[in-house]
């Protein structure tokens, strides 16, 4: 991606959002959180279950409604009322990938049903013959085969019925994907397939991803920017490459650790590092996100800033003299 | 090797299953051996029958499903030939123990965790009530519960996922079991609650002394865990080895098509590897290497005559034609070459696995 004209296509801006779990205080999921997502790349949201990753992935989805904040998509506010027109739009203009490809998909309908939905929804074909058309070339971008039409989910494995829902999405021609822990429930082998043909699509079309996981490995595999979340707030935001070299946060080291590596050796002496945040100093004023490098964001106060300042200044220059 | 004193038998194990009018062979002709107190890790796919062939050790396997051929030797016994749920007491919970993927739907979702671990100290061990619930408190503290008297009370949903694990975990070993089969235990949890249930079920087996057998499909825990590793393919353990001798030496391509299809191998820009094709169907007889159909390193006689286990080393084998002597020299993948090396690189200083001192 170069620098200097990346365009915007998502911003959320101090976005809070807070459930009424009965009690006398709302439940705040997501704490004031700040990103922006651009055009061609894919972002990815990173924390544990919880963390609410989720939450923000449906509420760009217009599915949760945001108690602060707002997000833009293209600069117009998407979030909270929208006319016909633009909610229409919207719609097409962003789809979903679900985790669980054989609970987001109709078992009672036929594949071609399944991925041609959107397109009667919002009768986005000239005839049957134009609709059969649009299936077969979503089908195709996908590695599913014409003749897939006429079978239904069960009937496939769980590598293919992903590839259903994500046909499903491509055929709204969206620019935006949120992908909600598209592979966690698929076998190592299919989760390879899987990232691949994300990648095509992505480098064919020009699509953007909002990509959610837990697991750092993967995502690093497949993004261009990290956020890395903990209990609905942001505590780290940097490219790839930067946040598994620079990792700064104590919970951004934390998942780090726990990224379980296919080596007996190492793997057997490892120390997994533990996060606990009610063990952490919480003296000096309050944290908010701060940018300590361009592109790279931390949680921090200055107090902390000026820890993460020396620990990156130790690591720039030891780097520089490696070289 | 000889030394090991053997605690489980498991000798040409085939299951079957039957749906509708047709039979299902979930597994082929599977033995393994058991050395006490080690941990053996059954690595596979879903559908590869790893689940299925450990469920043989407990007579836990579904009605529709039956042991057709093979023996399970346990303490001099047959396991196989056990039929009844009073014929397996004594054994199933009490010496050979398991820990399932979802510790939500293991548990009562509307009895209090105390009386659910107590239940099974008072079955299996005959005391009175004071003493199992000593004893369940005891347990639960050692499995790290934090303030187990008071938690002893509370309820399933009181507990997050990770603590909901450790009961499970407590329930399970509260007969002071001997081997401890862990079905996917981590599957469900975060990677970072995921790292403590290992390190907690490692300890506990230092201190208890007991024999773990692991079945997962993440080979990061594998390497994690293991002393021993038996890869499952359509039913088959297609290869066993030593952990270092798994990772670093493998010799059946579906084993090289594992490791190399992991994400911590990827490089950005590049494909990842995969498999191509879907596993066989277990209905039908399968002809020659299991694997033949998705590998691209199958020699001819793959699709006609199963393979052998060839000996590579006297704790490492490999069922692959690959390995005849007459076979064409076939190098390892270049992704997993050197693999100790390249791990080395992403976690030394510098890596991206680099977290610290």
């Amino acid at each position: 991606m170069s620098e200097t004209n990346k365009e915007v296509l998502l911003s959320v801006k101090n976005v809070d959002i807070s459930f009424d779990k009965g009690g006398p205080k709302l439940f705040r999921a997501v704490k004031n959180a700040n990103f922006d997502i651009y055009r061609g790349e894919t972002f990815a949201l990173v924390g544990e279950s919880g963390s609410g990753k989720t939450t923000i992935g449906r509420a760009i989805m217009r599915i949760n409604e945001l108690s602060k904040g707002e997000i833009t998509f293209k600069g117009k506010r998407i979030s909270g009322k929208l006319s016909k027109e633009e909610d229409r739009d919207m719609i097409r203009s962003i789809q979903m990938i679900f985790q669980d490809p054989a609970a987001s998909l109709n078992e009672r309908a036929t594949i071609e049903y399944c991925v041609s939905e959107g397109l009667y929804n919002f009768h986005l074909y000239k005839d049957e013959e134009d609709r059969i058309a649009k299936v077969d070339k979503a089908l195709e971008d996908v590695g599913l085969l014409p003749e897939h039409k006429s079978r239904y989910p069960h009937e496939f494995s769980g590598g293919q019925r992903q590839r259903v829902g994500i046909a499903r999405a491509m055929i709204m021609e969206p620019e935006l994907i949120v992908a909600d822990e598209p592979i966690s429930a698929l076998d190592v082998s299919i989760r390879a397939q899987v990232l691949n043909l994300m990648n095509k699509l992505k480098a064919e079309k020009g699509l953007t991803y909002l990509f959610i996981a837990h697991d750092l490995s993967v995502v690093r595999f497949i993004s261009d920017r990290i956020a890395v979340i903990h209990l609905g707030r942001i505590v780290e935001i940097a490219e790839t490459e930067e946040l598994f070299k620079h990792p700064l946060h104590p919970y951004t080291i934390s998942l780090l650790s726990a990224v379980p590596m296919p080596d007996p050796v190492i793997e057997k002496v490892k120390t997994h590092i533990v996060y606990d945040e009610s063990k952490r100093d919480h003296s000096g004023e309050k944290p908010v996100l701060q940018e300590i490098r361009p592109g790279h964001f931390v949680f921090a106060n200055d107090r902390e800033m000026k820890e993460y300042e020396a620990k990156l200044q130790a690591a720039e220059k030891e780097e520089a003299l490696n070289k | 090797m000889s030394e090991k004193k053997i605690i489980l038998s498991a000798k040409d194990i085939e299951v079957k299953f039957r749906v509708r009018e047709n039979y299902l062979t979930a597994i082929r002709n599977v033995s393994l051996d058991l050395y006490d107190g080690e941990t053996f890790a059954i690595v596979g796919e879903s559908g590869s029958g790893k689940s299925v062939f450990t469920k043989t050790f407990t007579g836990m396997l579904e009605s529709n499903g039956m042991v057709s051929n093979g023996s399970v030797m346990f303490e001099g016994k047959d396991l196989t030939k056990l039929k009844t749920d009073k014929d397996w007491e004594g054994i199933r919970g009490a010496k050979i123990a398991t820990i399932f993927q979802d510790p939500m739907t293991s548990l009562n979702p509307i009895r209090t965790i105390g009386s659910q671990i107590t239940e099974v100290i008072e079955k299996h061990q005959k005391v009175s009530k004071e003493e199992a619930k000593q004893q369940a408190i005891d347990i639960m503290s050692r499995v790290g519960i934090v303030d187990a008297a008071n938690r002893f009370d509370e309820y399933p949903f009181q507990y997050s996922g990770g603590m909901r694990q450790r009961i499970v975990i407590a329930i399970a070993l509260s007969c002071h079991p001997q081997i401890l089969i862990c079905d996917e235990p981590t599957t469900a949890l975060d990677v970072t609650i995921q790292a403590q249930i290992i390190d907690l079920i490692k300890d506990l087996q230092k201190e208890l002394k007991f024999t773990t057998v692991y079945i997962t499909h993440d080979l990061g825990v594998v390497a994690n865990v293991a002393d021993r590793v038996g890869v499952m393919y359509g039913g088959q353990i297609v290869e066993y080895g030593n952990a270092e001798e798994i990772f670093f030496e493998s010799a059946h391509p579906y084993t090289w098509a594992l490791l190399s299809s992991l994400p911590q191998l990827g490089v950005k820009g590049q494909d990842l590897f995969y498999i191509a094709g879907t596993p066989p169907s277990l209905y039908n007889r399968i002809n020659g290497d299991a694997f033949a159909p998705r590998n691209k390193y199958a020699l001819k006689i793959d699709f006609e005559q199963e393979p052998p286990f060839f000996k590579i080393s006297d704790t490492h084998y490999a069922k692959t034609w690959l390995l005849d002597p007459r076979a064409p020299k076939v190098e390892r993948p270049e992704v997993i070459k050197d693999l100790h090396k390249k791990i080395s690189q992403m976690t030394e200083k510098g890596g991206a696995y680099y977290v610290g001192d």
